[in-house]
């Protein structure tokens, strides 16, 4: 009980630290502008916020799928050597330096292009989704009762289709814990980002252009000398961690709901 | 109606280690066969040898003729999961799809197999429930409850409507009600007896009072090999091996 209260003492603590010191700039010019050059007053994160968006999603689209994929082989196929070396590549995969993935990315997707990008943004940190839902996926999968695949099998149910629509399902809840686990410690990176979405001043929508992130945002505000900037990078923070806390509890609700509904 | 079962020399291995020595045997249509032996038999083997339900079990694999009706199991071409769609299975515990509802269970192996005719779904979902005895416990809440929330031989019973719903020929059961209170277990039995107006049912049991109450027919297993099969009554009053004259008197087993 002691444990469990202290598990909740540096979450509360920086939760109310950040509404303390945030709070104050938030308002709907610091939701809806862009920033100010330096010196003049005002100014906003709305084009951070909506990057931060673009890289989420580019990451999920590349993340979500590779990683619930290759946790399915693990857990359903990968009985032998080859599934051995994925999961030990996963592990360490895992472990590797979030800004070393930034350099990679880097390497692999902006040298080519010539220039930063949401989409190197959304793949360095979809690489860094992939291990972290593809074990929670297989450690999910392994915890079906193999009855409940023989009750399958038995009914003439083909074996993909037991995996998909059987196993999976039964195993959905903890899956999607994973992947949101996945998501929110991406969400919140900057290293990986510095040299691949590499931030921006003013709107982008496009992905193929360099883009503004909240992480990235907070990141050179904090450093920069200017008060104003200081108290912005507060609220950016704020916003950010408010939006990760807010996309979590929105996918928990919806699909707890949507469990018992629609049959098989 | 259901067909009857013709094996031909079946053999069935786990890895190296031979467990179903060369078995002949034939069940007849619309009659409950049932398969009795001590623990580590192969009754259980048998029976999942008619669906290839063995095969799924890494390392296993088995031999032999087996035709069910007009169907090949192990011919050259037949499909395992064909197979299993025409032989239906109840296993030991009962185990249901456990995030799905009543109704989602006992349509899932019509939905999962692109059946897509809603009508026709509710009317099959209905007729399986009424087959198994369990329509009237949960009408009212198909869609409400889930598999899992029901009672263990309720379970049991949802099971059975979920195997009856892909409309098969044979129904196979292995010890369905050794994990059931008596009550239940009655039920089941009685079930079985209902059944067998429609199915072929071949039932594993370890409880010989069981065989007698429910099956016409009774095979004895014993190491692997089919010792002894003949009508229920002979088997139990006038068996012609000794050996299954002492495991039915509680001598070994």
């Amino acid at each position: 009980m002691l444990a469990a209260i202290f598990v909740l003492v540096p979450l509360l603590a920086i939760f109310v630290y950040l509404v303390i010191k945030g709070l104050g700039s938030i308002n709907i010019a610091f939701l809806t502008n862009t920033p100010k050059p330096p010196g003049e007053v005002g100014g906003g994160m709305a084009n951070a916020i909506v990057g931060t968006g673009l890289i989420l999603a580019v990451a999920s689209v590349i993340g979500l799928p590779l990683g619930i994929g290759s946790g399915i082989y693990l857990a359903e196929y990968g009985r032998n050597r080859f599934g051995d070396l994925i999961r030990f590549t996963a592990d360490v995969l895992n472990g590797v330096p979030s800004i070393v993935i930034g350099i990679a990315a880097y390497s692999l997707v902006v040298v080519p292009q010539k220039h930063f990008s949401a989409f190197s943004g959304g793949i360095a940190l979809g690489i860094m989704m992939i291990p972290t839902i593809a074990r929670a996926t297989e450690e999910m999968l392994l915890m079906v009762p193999n009855v409940v695949r023989e009750a399958a099998y038995g009914l003439g149910i083909p074996k993909w289709r037991t995996t998909l629509s059987i196993s999976l399902r039964t195993a959905s809840a903890g899956v999607i814990t994973g992947c949101m686990l996945a998501f929110a410690r991406v969400a919140g990176e900057t290293a990986p980002l510095l040299f691949t979405a590499f931030g921006n001043q003013f709107w982008n929508l496009k992905l193929n252009q360099p883009t503004a992130a909240l992480s990235l945002q907070v990141f050179s505000y904090a450093i920069s000398p200017y008060d104003d900037w200081h108290k912005q990078a507060w609220a950016g923070a704020l916003i950010l961690i408010v939006l990760i806390v807010g996309a979590v509890a929105a996918v928990r609700i919806t699909t707890s709901r949507g469990m018992l509904k629609g049959g098989a | 109606m259901g067909v009857g079962i013709e094996v031909h020399g079946l053999n069935a291995w786990y890895g190296k280690s031979l467990a179903l020595k060369s078995i002949d045997m034939s069940m007849a249509a619309d009659h409950v066969t049932a398969v009795i032996g001590p623990s580590g038999c192969g009754k259980s083997t048998f029976v999942r040898c008619l669906n290839r339900m063995h095969e799924t079990i890494p390392e296993a694999h088995a031999e032999g003729s087996v035709k069910v009706g007009e169907m090949d199991v192990y011919g050259v071409g037949s499909d395992p999961v064909e197979v299993r769609r025409r032989i239906g299975m109840v296993f030991q515990k009962p185990n249901p799809f456990p995030t799905m509802s009543i109704y989602g269970n006992v349509a899932a192996g019509l939905k999962l197999n692109g059946f897509r005719n809603r009508k026709q779904m509710d009317e099959l979902v209905e007729r399986s429930l009424k087959l198994a005895a369990l329509w009237e416990e949960v009408k009212d809440n198909l869609h409400k409850k889930s598999g899992a929330s029901l009672s263990g031989g309720q379970q049991q019973r949802l099971c059975i409507a979920r195997a009856l719903a892909v409309e098969p020929e044979v129904l196979l059961m292995d010890e369905p009600a050794s994990a059931l209170d008596p009550i239940s277990t009655s039920k089941i039995e009685e079930l079985i007896f209902q059944l067998k107006q429609h199915y072929t049912v071949v039932i594993v049991t370890h409880n010989m009072q069981q065989a007698a109450r429910v099956a016409e027919f009774t095979g004895f297993f014993l190491m692997g090999s089919l010792i002894e099969y003949d009508k229920t009554e002979k088997i139990f009053t006038t068996p012609a091996d000794k050996r299954t004259e002492d495991y039915i008197t509680g001598r070994f087993g």
